[in-house]
């Protein structure tokens, strides 16, 4: 079955992904998702039942840090890299009306 | 023969010998890139001319101190944009990293320094590695060494049209859904993507993590098994690195298959595979049966199934990997904007390029409320399935053979228009990913356009060796062939 | 007549473990650096850099889960939760939403209307977030990392409780819990300890519970009743007047005494939660929990019935004094310096708690040596100084953390022992006040206190009351 994305989905998504579409760009993305979910929608002739998700390959686990602190401040070099900062914190527009 | 036409691992042993010093290699390398970059476009940063021989002598230094007498000592290399360099930019070919200065190194850049390899600057890929022709770059395409019309293939089309092109003597990459083996493959270089886990991810900006593998791509399987020895490591910083039993991939470079078995999936052969393409690799499985491989054919099953779990998994991990970048701790921020929410929207729907963003809405939907079972627990579950698949064909081989890429490059500005297209052409690559398999793209051949073809060789977890044995075995077969292009240094080799 | 409606209440607890290092870098977690100097590419959210789990923060977390009853997930994962704001550097959180560490727990609790379980749904590991601070000067806020990273607990508990006194007392058992086992230090008002209220009402004998509201950003126990109190008038309100109860996220105001909410556009709270593939799994063996468990500290009963024991202190004592660990490492600590344990429990449950009410401290804030009171305690014993000096030394050690014996040296309080000097301030009193001295002998006995107190003053206070009380007594008696 054909996917159907409404604008209001659209618009739902860009919130959550903080992303402004212009409207040219929406109708395309709109688009373009409604085939690759059409796509992905192959996934349902599988029959997967019983198949536990696999979100890592191979069974590693426990991987552990002492708790030491080994970390110094390299505060003011990581700042360079700040659009906007001041008296060492970076600067945000306000956050809170 | 020119310096910038040796292997690594050849001009590696011709420094031991000083035979050519660091700064004769690593000013071969520069005027190369002089000569051809305007044509290929493979850098997005070229580190500082002086910076680079100053390097150089320094690390020369240490060879003539006896302190650095591994193969990779002296030897100019490349890194895709990527992978985190102190001090030097970090874009992942996008607008939003475009000033992006990172205050730390990657490891697998770390260990290649630590061998005395002397890095030249940061390839071209495709937007944050999304893409499969590296036309997606917020920095210009590269073009095909081999074609000037046509793409390198992606995303780390940089890395493998620098070693095509002689602008470095290897080159690191990475792979997510094949972006190192099918750029390989369009620029008849040989590239190798590692069991996953076993190259440190630490220092590599994220886009499927759970698929990401930084991976070498040089001339041939010497060097790049040399190349894996020396970038693979345990480490600490990154959790999801594999505590391996064997580093040893140089002890695999062995002409001999006798008796190996050889798996040739027959849905890898079906509609959309160019006829070309398709002769070429029977032809090199028939190379490697007449060496004393064991081939035969078999169906691998699911094969239609890898590429739209992959596309769920994915960008639902880039989704949230990519959601740092907002205007706030580093890279690009919007001019104009008012309060929070504006300047993230801004800054985001600037900073990232169409393809980005598309990705990114995928994987936000896939996981939003309501979808998260049907779409990303559904993939995580079709994973599993295709691992237990490969699981069952490495009981019956060592290796299973075939074509790395349905067809050739196509030409710049084909691909883009659409697509679900592009994303079909990594149908071969993508389930290796999914599996975490090591997977190899070696030159096979080119086809009447003389566009190489690769061969893909693919192998169980943590058996690189038995890929890289097949590779080398084969390559012995054949000689290794560099693009003519129009323009080029001069210069032979001592 | 006016209908009755009950309160349901759950509270989603988050407290700062007590770690060295960050929960996935090894940078300090130490209170009052300057801004973003506890930072690295990790706990800034730098591209490229990867979460290690600090192993302390499952052993706290196992502890924790322990102490309260909880079931344990022996194999539990990360999950990363996805949301933009400034003081989250990633724009996701890691936490554990579907295999949280520990579940099914509860604790009980004791209030005027009885004891009572409260039921713990989940424990689970997180990060915190950065600290916001709105600019003065300029439209802007400027974010600081270093509590970015710091681990988390968050303790969810079952909608079991039905006012603030329980949800008070829910709270204090948790945080006595927690420091026992020194997973924490809890404290409220520094963040270490924060809790979110989930409130609903509904009409007494009705079958469903009502829409409940989550409140955030409450930092202190009087908060938390008046954030309580203020949102079941709110809701009833709304009730009566036929509106609906949104289910929102609300922040309390702690000036303005209301809350108000949170929502915007902006806010969808669709968190995409999803396995964070950067970390692995955690698997916790039986010997592992065996070990946490043989581990585990003296906690507070046992420690009440050791007190009582080893120490011989009345029950109320000991329940006061262990009723914060704080506390009772201050006695026992005193206690073993100066071994007069009744004495010293004494100290606590008069002066101290005293000072604490009227300074509107917890018994957390307590911040004097356990060696002044120790010393304190000797010197008073000793009869160096008088009980009033006493307490005047102990109320520089309460607020200054002085030592006593210096202070007393210092301020020249030590009681004069030196008879034949008080004999003579005596008797210039005894000389200076002639009607005194006839009230006394004409039988108005309580005259003496007059005089004791007048030589007390002309002592400046150093003598013993009652070293003074029987010279006086000799001389009006001879007389």
């Amino acid at each position: 079955m054909a996917n159907v994305i409404s604008d209001e989905t659209m618009e739902y998504v860009g919130i959550l992904a903080k992303l402004e579409l212009s409207k040219e760009e929406q109708k395309a993305a709109r688009k373009d998702m409604e085939r690759m979910l059409d796509y992905i929608d192959k996934l349902n002739e599988l029959d997967t039942a019983g198949v536990e998700p696999m979100s890592h390959i191979f069974p590693v686990y426990n991987v552990f840090r002492e708790d030491v602190v080994t970390n110094g401040d390299d505060r003011d070099n990581m700042l360079k890299n700040a659009p906007a900062e001041k008296d060492g914190t970076y600067k945000v527009p306000r956050t809170v009306e | 023969m020119k310096i910038t036409e040796l292997t690594a691992v050849t001009l590696g042993k011709k420094i031991k010998a000083k035979e050519i010093t660091v700064a004769e290699a690593v000013s071969a390398v520069l005027e190369q890139i002089e000569a051809v970059e305007g044509d290929v476009h493979a850098y997005v940063t070229r580190k500082d001319k002086e910076k680079v021989l100053k390097k150089a002598e320094e690390i020369q230094a240490k060879i003539d101190a006896g302190e650095l007498d591994g193969p990779l000592a002296g030897v100019p290399v490349a890194v895709k944009d990527n992978m985190c360099t102190e001090g030097v930019l970090t874009t992942c070919s996008s607008k939003i990293l475009s000033n992006f200065k990172p205050t730390y190194t990657a490891e697998a850049v770390k260990n290649l320094e630590k061998a005395g390899a002397v890095i030249i600057g940061k390839t071209n890929m495709d937007e944050f590695a999304m893409g499969s022709t590296t036309e997606t770059s917020a920095y210009g395409v590269t073009r095909n060494p081999w074609n000037l019309e046509h793409v390198p293939g992606g995303s780390s089309g940089g890395s493998c049209a620098a070693v095509a092109a002689g602008e470095c003597l290897f080159a690191l990459g990475s792979d997510t859904g094949g972006s190192i083996r099918q750029p390989s493959s369009f620029c008849g270089v040989t590239g190798l993507k590692p069991t996953y886990g076993t190259v440190s991810r630490y220092g590599l900006i994220a886009y499927g993590s759970s698929l990401d593998q930084i991976g070498p791509v040089a001339k041939d399987v010497t060097d790049c098994a040399t190349i894996l020895e020396a970038i693979a490591s345990y480490d600490k910083k990154d959790s999801t690195s594999v505590k391996r039993e064997d580093y040893d991939f140089t002890s695999a470079l062995v002409d001999d298959v006798k008796g190996m078995r050889i798996g040739i999936p027959r849905d890898y052969f079906g509609e959309g595979l160019d006829p070309e393409v398709k002769e070429a690799i029977l032809a090199a499985a028939k190379v490697l049966e007449e060496k004393g491989a064991i081939v035969e054919e078999f169906d691998l099953s699911l094969v239609e199934y890898a590429i739209p779990a992959y596309y769920v998994i994915a960008c639902a991990e880039a989704s949230s990997n990519l959601a740092r970048f907002d205007g706030v701790k580093y890279g690009y921020r919007a001019k104009d904007y008012e309060g929070l929410h504006n300047m993230y929207k801004k800054t985001r729907s600037e900073g990232f390029g169409a393809e980005v963003k598309r990705r990114i809405m995928l994987g936000s939907f896939v996981l939003s409320s309501g979808y998260y079972d049907a779409y990303y627990l559904k993939a995580l579950r079709t994973k599993a399935l295709i691992k237990k698949t490969f699981d069952k064909a490495f009981d019956k081989y060592d290796v299973i053979l075939g074509p790395a890429a349905p067809n050739t490059a196509p030409k710049i500005g084909d691909s883009l228009s659409d697509p679900l297209k592009m994303y079909l052409g990594d149908i071969y690559t993508i389930s290796v990913n999914l599996a975490g398999l090591p997977g190899m793209s070696v030159p096979c051949g080119r086809d009447a356009k003389g566009l190489p073809i690769g061969l893909q060789l693919i192998g169980d977890c943590f058996k690189e060796k038995n890929i890289i044995r097949a590779a080398y075995a084969y390559e012995q077969t054949r000689k290794y062939e560099a693009p003519k292009l129009a323009k080029t240094a001069e210069g032979e080799a001592k | 007549m006016s209908k009755q409606y009950e309160t349901v209440i759950g509270l989603e607890v988050h407290v700062e473990l007590a770690t060295k290092t960050k929960i996935f870098c090894a940078c300090s977690t130490a209170f009052g650096g300057a801004p973003n100097t506890h930072t690295c590419p990790v706990c800034t959210g730098m591209p490229g850099s990867l979460p290690v789990l600090n192993k302390q923060v499952v052993e706290y977390a196992l502890a924790v889960g322990l102490a309260t009853n909880c079931q344990i997930h022996q194999y539990c994962k990360f999950d990363r939760k996805n949301y933009f704001y400034p003081d989250n550097p990633q724009n996701y959180q890691i936490s554990q939403l579907y295999l949280p560490i520990c579940h099914d727990g509860g604790v009980e609790i004791e209030t005027a209307g009885g004891k009572k379980i409260i039921g713990i749904h989940e424990i689970h590991m997180e990060e915190d977030a950065g600290k916001l601070v709105h600019d003065e000067w300029e439209d802007c806020s400027l974010v600081d990392y270093n509590r970015s990273g710091v681990p988390l607990i968050e303790i969810v508990s079952e909608p079991d409780m039905r006012s603030a006194e329980e949800v008070i007392a829910y709270l204090e058992k948790l945080r006595q819990i927690i420091q026992y086992l020194g997973a924490s230090d809890c404290k409220l008002q520094e963040g270490s300890m924060r809790a979110d209220v989930n409130l609903s009402v509904h009409e007494v004998g009705a079958e469903k519970f009502g829409t409940r509201t989550e409140m955030k950003n409450l930092n202190s126990f009087k908060a938390i009743a008046h954030a309580i109190e203020g949102e079941r008038e709110r809701q009833i309100e709304l009730i009566e007047a036929g509106r609906k109860v949104i289910q929102e996220t609300r922040r309390w105001d702690d000036n303005k005494e209301s809350s108000f909410t949170m929502r915007s556009k902006e806010d969808a709270q669709d968190y995409r939660y999803f396995p964070d593939p950067d970390l692995t799994p955690v698997v916790i063996s039986d010997e592992w929990i065996a070990e946490v468990k043989a581990r585990q500290p003296e906690l507070r009963s046992e420690k009440l019935e050791r007190y009582k024991k080893e120490f011989d202190i009345p029950d109320y004592d000991a329940q006061i004094i262990t009723n914060s660990k704080h506390m009772a490492d201050l006695f026992e600590a005193a206690t073993a310096i100066c071994k007069k344990p009744k004495k010293v429990s004494n100290w606590l449950m008069g002066e101290t708690l005293r000072l604490l009410k009227e300074n509107n401290m917890d018994p957390e804030d307590l911040s004097f040596a356990p060696e002044n009171l120790a010393k304190l305690v000797d010197l008073a014993d000793a009869g160096t100084v008088n009980s009033s000096v006493a307490k005047k030394v102990f109320e520089q050690i309460f607020k200054e953390n002085v030592d006593p014996e210096a202070y007393i040296e210092e301020h020249g309080l030590k009681t004069v022992n030196d008879e034949g000097a008080l004999k003579a301030t005596i008797e210039q009193i005894v000389s200076e006040n002639p009607q005194s001295v006839a009230d006394y002998k004409g039988g108005k006995k309580k005259a003496i206190g007059f005089l004791v107190g007048q030589t007390m003053k002309a002592m400046k206070g150093k003598a013993d009351p009652a070293s003074v009380n029987k010279i006086l007594k000799e001389i009006l008696d001879q007389e």
